[in-house]
């Protein structure tokens, strides 16, 4: 039964249909013959999931083999000849659409997907003519909602599972099962338990037929009334392939496409439905000026000469160190460039933040060796040290799920809380908030015994250290925020020190908003400048194109609403940004706002922090303008616009090349096409990336950036020769050496006139270090009355998006106060209980629930979401926030 | 109602340690279920759900795909009538008739008083006893009408308590506990 | 009750009250099997199995010995599955050694274990058999204090154990793969091949799935030598087995026979079989292996009751029941009885036989009451052939197992047999023979 080939090939010679080619062992005939122009026909099968060969629509003759085989589930074979066209092959193929169709309803012309179908198409191509089947059809109740987003429609359903197979496979929430068997068989939730995954709308996308229809879309379009194009979802950084579709000027449906190096084709839900928000009635549409205690509307030059003077006045006043900047994270890399060029090419300023202390410091996310999605998928070990993945970037959690569950990966997972990963993590480490560091250095150390470090005991460190393995070889470290409630400097020092003791390690940042790393390779960081130098490292390359620099290094998002608070900042520029419900501290942020004497606001809806500015400026939103955006493995992609925005709204790059004018600068492009070429002419680590090079075929799948030229692109230089290189550099003690001997650094930190000759003079990209984060302030010692905060956010928040997405807004869940079920039995405390919660900023009353997967000493409550919560609790002035909690009574 | 008792939980426990991985014990865990309540409701399978670590939708999805499992209360007595090809050949549907008017039910209904549901099911593997049926899965063979009203009244009387308890009680033998458990089940090499 | 001289080796202890007893069972020679076949190496039982040229009893025929050398050397741990879920209409004869002589089973199992050196055996007993899940408690139980099953049985170093598991209505599950599904505790349906079970089995392990009757010869085949098993029988039907015979005659009954050497003319007439046809009445078709085997009709009746042989004539010898149906059967009435089986008991994952089973039911309901059309008969042959193409034994396959294609079994050969009785149908809007 098993077979041994004597001689192994790389490939097996197979005919099909009478056309020879060469095909990978394993690959399946379906697969393989798709690649050479014979489609066979198909339900079941998805590429992107194990076959099962159910549908039976694929059934082939090989020979000398007896019977029908079905292509999907047939592996390629040495000298395999396959037919696909016999008579014997055509019969079968219209006996299975006949048996598909004898109890399938004919209501295409009301059915979504009618015009898209390929049970409608290939009854058209394949199938016979008219209905022998006379009896009465199978009947269900029409559509049942089995989720706030999807319908289930069970009259059509062609029992393909692979709604079913997505839901455990892929998403790996079962929450959707077959149930009953033979032809009662149907597509079920179990009652009062709907199928609330995250990653609903892909089983809509995968439905061959219209059985499972999305509430946002059901009847909005036809298919054939759609336009569409391909772009790149902003919703997180993954930066998930997608095609927008409109019709009529209204964004209607967004699918994701498959893109190999990153989303397999999938989509989350709030991707995927997010562009509601774009269709929403309250946007804003022409800019406002403030006229008292009211936003007036104004037209777009009283707003510019209002914002201009404003920002003008303070830098004549103040000086441009008064002048601040927060947000951009959300737009586009040319956006993200003029605001950049603006605020320190033109103001002068370096108080430029495009993270809200919710993330990490620019010098840790662009000076650590990065690591891509594959890279992780295929580590030998994963040290996850970041945010709930499944939260905060779906698409990466799938992609990691995946590589555990059939890849073996190995994920160790540090953090203060359990996440979505815990189940699948070989082991998860749960730290005293604000500790990372302590544990980091334990875990690293080789020590043995290894002792307990932040609340983790030694033997749980030993075993994961054991799964690491001694000098980070295949390790890639996942790095993001766990929570908003500790500083992001312990989590970028820790990496520091992780990074130092295992030079070989490599970085995957999971930093959430969509353009994050886009916005941070731009320069809207204090302390950097576009293409990934440091200020000072840049100042010459880019003085000569600029003009002027600032002077000195600014402030981070926490020292501008730090400083605005106590009135040292007297004019915030607000792109996008609303740090009343953004930044981790609200009662700050609150102040900043006050204190900030002149706030303008470019944004694309009034926010609880826009409503207060002197000038909001109307910004387009995502698929009404177009560019590129960069993810989290640096992969830069292309943006498109799909439909033509309301109002008076323009693209964030046009306001700041406008709002430059008005302040006596010229940002010196017309277009966005002129933009990109300035960034592909200047920023050091994207010189070359030219929109010519981003437009090839070979490059759909964007590129990642530091861009090499014409080599093959980073990511896929073959694995031998990273660890080749890297081994190189084994023997040498110097960390930050042999950080920047990784070969992806090799070639920029050392340039050559030779091999770059428009390289001349480039400054070398930046590198991180122990000591590079700052100093952190040590938490304080633990208050036994005390439970430390935990605060991470949840996929459904109170952003912009959600709140404005019609079929998303219900969703995010209401906060609770989640604790060790023994620190609540401490407190004589039960799930359902509500409490009174103290910490230095304010008292809330919540409800408390037992979760084991919360340490003891630890309080966990999501941040962001609606109403009171994690941010009016959290002190950003601390490390860490301290809670008191108490019976109401 | 319903969720497991604690006893069972135990039961559950041990059924689980026979099996190298938790989720074979779920056929035998709805029966536990089955054999507490007569069927099987929704809170029983959230319940199992928990123990095995299952949505209760991979719960529902097996649980329904077979037969025996009844997810709607059925009476004490589970009359099951076979009328396949050897007991259709030999009266199986003129007795299943017969059941019906002796019952005055038809085909899976429950009698008012709880007492019986009547169900017509497949080859029942008593074919040289044909027509056969089974109370609560107990064999009754060569089954006359006569005999049929007789065992009904049997039946209702408490005369066969001792052949056949009640609906859901499938094995009142406890099978012996495995020598080798799950804990120091062999994985690997050397089983 | 074997027929004309071949030794009882199923059914010796069927004659005694109390043939389910560890107590009869050690009396009768019990276990000592499984003490010799300890005392020897492995392999050496498996060549013995080999040598006996016993034949699978679930359905297929499958050579037993060469079955358990698929399993791949190295790879532990492996297990072996023992299939008494006895669903296929007609078959009574795995309810009967389970429920009559329970010992005899386990000894089987733990004589097959021991030959394929696996520590673990499941028995999948069917659902409905309550007598038999407790009888076969209670003898498990007595097996392991007597020192047959657990660890190091009588003293040799070898480790079993067998656990229990239930049924629960699902004929479906009687195929292997879906036996696995169910056993891992998924809905009954079958797996893709390959990867075989053999290969990749229970728990994606090496696993050996065999026959309750199958496994019941082991004690035999080991105290007598696999020669002396295979002396019986002829060619490639070596042994006994278990014929259960049922339908229309006047002795129906499991019965032990030789095998090929007699005919299906013996099994129906002979007074200590089935002894003769009821009422005196003429056999109009008979179906030689289970509901899923085409029929035959009377010219058939001295086909040798040979594996092969019934292969070659179009039909199979399967599960071993053989159903006799008198002048007085309306043949479109059985094969729709048969049809609505099917229908119940597909699982229902792949098209042709989710789909196909139900129409092809209802068309013959709709023929048996009365509603059937002339062209009814050729629609029932081309979605029959849609199912199994080709409509010959062994089937064509369209379909995930081989409960698709024997759908059509009943229907291609009674509308061969008796096309005129289905135009009667047609005709006379509704069945003659009620
Ligand atoms: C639909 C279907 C139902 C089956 N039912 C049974 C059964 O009830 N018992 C059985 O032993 N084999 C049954 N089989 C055969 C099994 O798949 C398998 O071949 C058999 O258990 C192997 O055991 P053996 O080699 O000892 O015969 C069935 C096969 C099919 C396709
Ligand atoms: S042939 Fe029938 S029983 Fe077999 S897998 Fe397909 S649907 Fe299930
Ligand atoms: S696509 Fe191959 S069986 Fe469905």
């Amino acid at each position: 039964m098993t077979e041994q080939t004597e001689t192994k090939k790389d490939t097996v010679t197979v005919t099909v249909d009478g056309k020879t080619f060469e095909a990978a062992p394993g690959e399946l005939v379906i697969a393989a013959a798709e690649r050479h122009g014979i489609y066979i026909p198909r339900f079941c099968w998805h590429p992107r999931m194990k076959p099962v060969g159910m549908c039976r629509m694929c059934l082939v003759e090989i020979e000398g083999v007896r019977g029908l085989p079905p292509a999907c589930t047939t592996p390629v074979a040495e000298g395999m000849v396959v037919d696909t066209r016999t008579p014997v092959v055509k019969k079968a193929q219209d006996g299975v659409l006949e048996f598909l169709l004898i109890n399938h309803p004919l209501d295409c012309p009301v059915c979504d997907r009618g015009g898209e179908c390929p049970l409608q198409d290939q009854t058209f191509s394949f199938g016979p003519g008219e209905s022998r089947f006379v009896e009465e059809k199978r009947h269900f109740e029409k559509p049942i909602a089995i989720s706030e987003l999807v319908a289930l429609d069970r009259e059509r359903c062609i029992q393909c599972a692979r709604c079913t197979r997505f839901a455990d496979e892929v998403a790996g929430d079962p929450l959707i099962s077959f149930v009953d068997r033979g032809d009662h068989t149907q597509v079920l939730t179990f009652p009062d338990d709907p199928f609330t995954s995250y990653f609903s709308g892909n089983t809509v996308q995968i439905c061959p037929v219209g059985a499972l229809t999305a509430s946002p879309y059901r009847f909005k379009a036809r298919p054939w009334d759609l336009d569409q194009v391909e772009s790149t979802c902003s919703t997180c950084a993954v930066g998930c392939r997608v095609n927008l579709q409109s019709s009529q000027n209204d964004l209607v449906r967004m699918l994701g496409v498959d893109s190999e190096p990153v989303n397999h084709s999938w989509l989350c839900d709030k991707g995927r439905f997010g562009y509601q928000a774009v269709e929403h009635d309250g946007r804003v549409t022409h800019p406002l000026v403030r006229k008292g205690d009211e936003l007036i509307e104004a037209s777009w030059s009283e707003a510019y000469a209002a914002a201009a003077k404003g920002l003008a006045d303070v830098r004549d006043l103040h000086g441009a160190g008064a002048i601040a900047f927060l947000g951009g994270a959300r737009g586009t890399n040319e956006d993200a460039y003029a605001w950049a060029k603006l605020a320190k090419g033109v103001l002068a300023t370096d108080s430029v933040d495009c993270q809200l202390d919710d993330g990490l410091p620019a010098a840790a996310v662009l000076g650590l060796p990065r690591a891509t999605i594959d890279d992780a998928c295929r580590a030998k070990a994963v040290l996850l040290l970041g945010p709930d993945l499944k939260e905060e970037l779906p698409v990466l959690y799938l992609r990691l799920r995946e590589a555990v569950v059939d890849g073996g990966v190995a994920v160790v997972e540090l953090g203060p809380q359990s996440t979505g990963m815990t189940r699948h993590a070989k082991t998860t480490l749960l730290y005293r908030p604000g500790e990372a560091v302590e544990v980091a250095r334990a875990l690293t150390s080789g020590r043995d015994p290894m002792p307990d470090a932040g609340g983790v005991r030694g033997e749980e460190l030993a075993a994961a250290a054991g799964i690491l393995g001694r000098a980070g070889e295949g390790v890639v470290v996942v790095l993001g925020r766990p929570s908003v409630a500790e500083s992001g400097r312990t989590v970028a020092e820790a990496a520091a020190v992780i990074a130092a003791a295992w030079p070989q390690a490599r970085f995957l940042p999971a930093l959430r908003r969509g353009n994050v790393m886009g916005a941070l390779d731009m320069g809207l960081a204090p302390g950097v400048l576009p293409g990934r130098v440091g200020l000072d490292a840049g100042r010459e390359w880019f003085s000569q194109e600029w003009g002027v620099l600032p002077e000195e290094p600014g402030l981070d998002a926490a020292g501008i609403v730090g400083a605005a608070a106590e009135g040292r900042v007297q004019a915030l520029v607000l792109l996008g940004a609303d740090p009343i419900n953004d930044f981790p501290d609200r009662t700050l942020a609150r102040r900043a706002l006050a204190g900030a004497g002149f706030v303008v606001a470019v944004d694309t809806f009034l926010t609880d922090s826009s409503r207060e500015a002197d000038v909001v400026l109307p910004a387009a939103m995502y698929g009404e303008k177009a560019g590129t955006t960069t993810n989290i493995e640096g992969r830069v992609t292309r943006v498109n616009q799909k439909v033509t925005a309301p109002g008076t709204v323009r693209s964030d790059w046009i306001i700041a090349a406008e709002l430059a004018q008005r302040l006596g600068g010229d940002l010196g492009f017309d277009s966005t096409a002129a933009v990109w070429a300035e960034i592909a002419r200047l920023a050091p680590s994207h010189v070359g990336l030219t929109a010519d090079v981003l437009g090839r075929r070979e490059n759909r799948d964007g590129v990642v950036a530091p861009y090499e030229g014409e080599g093959p692109p980073r990511h896929e230089a073959p694995v031998e020769q990273i660890e080749a290189a890297a081994a190189v550099h084994q023997g040498e003690t110097l960390p930050s050496e042999a950080v920047a001997g990784a070969p992806e650094h090799a070639a920029v930190d050392e340039p050559s006139d030779d091999d770059d000759p428009a390289g001349a003079g480039r400054p070398p990209l930046l590198t991180f270090a122990v000591g590079d984060a700052g100093s952190t302030a040590a938490p304080p010692a633990v208050d036994a009355y005390a439970l430390r905060l935990v605060a991470g956010r949840r996929l459904y928040d109170n952003g912009v998006t959600v709140r404005h997405s019609a079929h998303l807004a219900g969703l995010a869940p209401s906060p609770r106060l989640r604790a060790n079920p023994y620190d609540l039995d401490r407190l004589g405390l039960g799930t359902g209980d509500r409490v009174r919660v103290t910490s230095s900023r304010t008292t809330l009353t919540l409800e408390v629930a037992a979760d084991t997967g919360i340490p003891r000493g630890s309080v966990a409550l999501p941040f962001n979401l609606p109403g009171e919560g994690a941010a009016d609790l959290i002190d950003g002035t601390q490390p860490v926030t301290d809670l008191r909690v108490e019976t109401t009574n | 109602m319903a969720r497991l008792t604690q006893e069972n939980v135990e039961r559950a426990r041990e059924i689980i340690s026979r099996y190298p991985a938790s989720r074979s014990a779920l056929l035998p865990l709805l029966y536990l279920a089955q054999e507490q309540d007569g069927w099987i409701d929704d809170s029983a399978m959230e319940h199992i759900g928990d123990l095995l670590d299952l949505t209760p939708a991979q719960v529902l999805g097996t649980c329904s795909f077979y037969t025996m499992f009844k997810r709607q209360p059925v009476g004490r007595h589970l009359v099951s009538v076979c009328t396949n090809i050897a007991c259709l050949l030999n009266g199986g549907y003129e007795l299943l008739e017969h059941a019906e008017a002796r019952l005055g039910v038809v085909v899976d209904e429950t009698t008012p008083d709880g007492e019986f549901t009547l169900e017509e099911v497949e080859c029942l593997a008593d074919c040289d006893r044909a027509p056969c049926l089974q109370v609560n899965y107990r064999f009754f063979g060569n089954v006359t009408h006569d005999d049929f009203d007789r065992l009904v009244d049997d039946l209702r009387a408490g005369r066969l308590a001792e052949t056949v308890p009640a609906h859901g009680v499938l094995n009142r033998e406890q099978p012996p506990p495995v020598s080798v458990r799950r804990a120091d089940a062999p994985h690997g090499a050397g089983d | 009750m074997a027929f004309r001289d071949a030794p009882d080796i199923l059914t010796s202890r069927l004659r005694y009250e109390d043939s389910h007893t560890l107590e009869r069972f050690l009396a009768t020679g019990g276990y000592d099997g499984l003490r010799a076949a300890v005392a020897r190496p492995a392999d050496e039982i498996v060549e013995e199995v080999k040598t006996s040229g016993l034949r699978g009893r679930g359905g297929a025929g499958f050579a037993t010995g060469q079955k358990w050398s698929f399993l791949p050397a190295d790879v532990f741990p492996r297990y072996l599955v023992v299939n008494g879920d006895e669903g296929e209409p007609a078959t009574f004869k795995d309810h009967m050694l389970i429920e009559r002589d329970p010992h005899q089973l386990i000894e089987g199992i733990a004589i097959a274990s021991y030959a394929i050196k696996c520590t673990k055996a499941f028995l999948y007993l069917r659902g409905e058999f309550a007598l038999g899940h407790e009888r076969m408690s209670r003898a498990l139980r007595e097996a392991y204090t007597h020192g047959a099953l657990g660890r190091n049985v009588f003293g040799s170093g070898f480790d079993i154990d067998i656990v229990l598991h239930p049924g629960a209505g699902a004929y479906i599950c009687g195929e292997e793969t879906a036996l696995l599904s169910s056993l891992e505790g998924f809905r009954g349906e079958p797996r893709i091949r390959p990867p075989f079970p053999a290969v990749k089995g229970l728990y994606q392990k090496p696993t050996v799935v065999n026959n309750v009757e199958t496994l019941a010869n082991m004690a035999w085949i080991v105290l007598n030598g696999g020669a002396a098993y295979a002396a019986l029988g002829q060619g490639r039907s070596t042994g006994t087995r278990l014929l259960s015979l049922s339908g229309h005659v006047n002795r129906p009954g499991n019965y032990e026979v030789e095998l090929a050497k007699s005919t299906f003319r013996d099994l129906f007439y002979d007074p200590a079989l089935g002894g003769g046809i009821k009422g005196g009445r003429e056999v109009k078709a008979f179906i030689p292996g289970g509901a899923s085997a085409p029929w035959f009709g009377p010219d058939q009746l001295d086909c040798p009751l040979d594996l092969d042989e019934v292969q070659q004539r179009g039909s199979m010898m399967g599960s071993g029941s053989v159903v006799v149906m008198d002048e007085t059967t309306c043949p479109v009435r059985a094969a729709w009885r048969i049809t609505k089986f099917f229908a119940h008991e597909s699982c229902g994952k792949c098209t042709p036989c989710r789909e196909g089973s139900g129409w092809l039911e209802k068309v013959l309901r709709r023929i048996e009451l009365g509603a059937g059309r002339e062209e009814d008969l050729d629609l029932l042959l081309d979605v029959c052939d849609n199912l199994a193409p080709g409509l010959s034994w062994p089937p064509g396959q369209t379909t995930i197992c081989v409960l698709g294609p024997s759908i059509p079994s009943p229907i291609y050969t009674s509308i061969r047999m008796f096309r005129d009785e289905y135009l009667t149908h047609v005709k006379e809007g509704g069945c003659p023979f009620s």
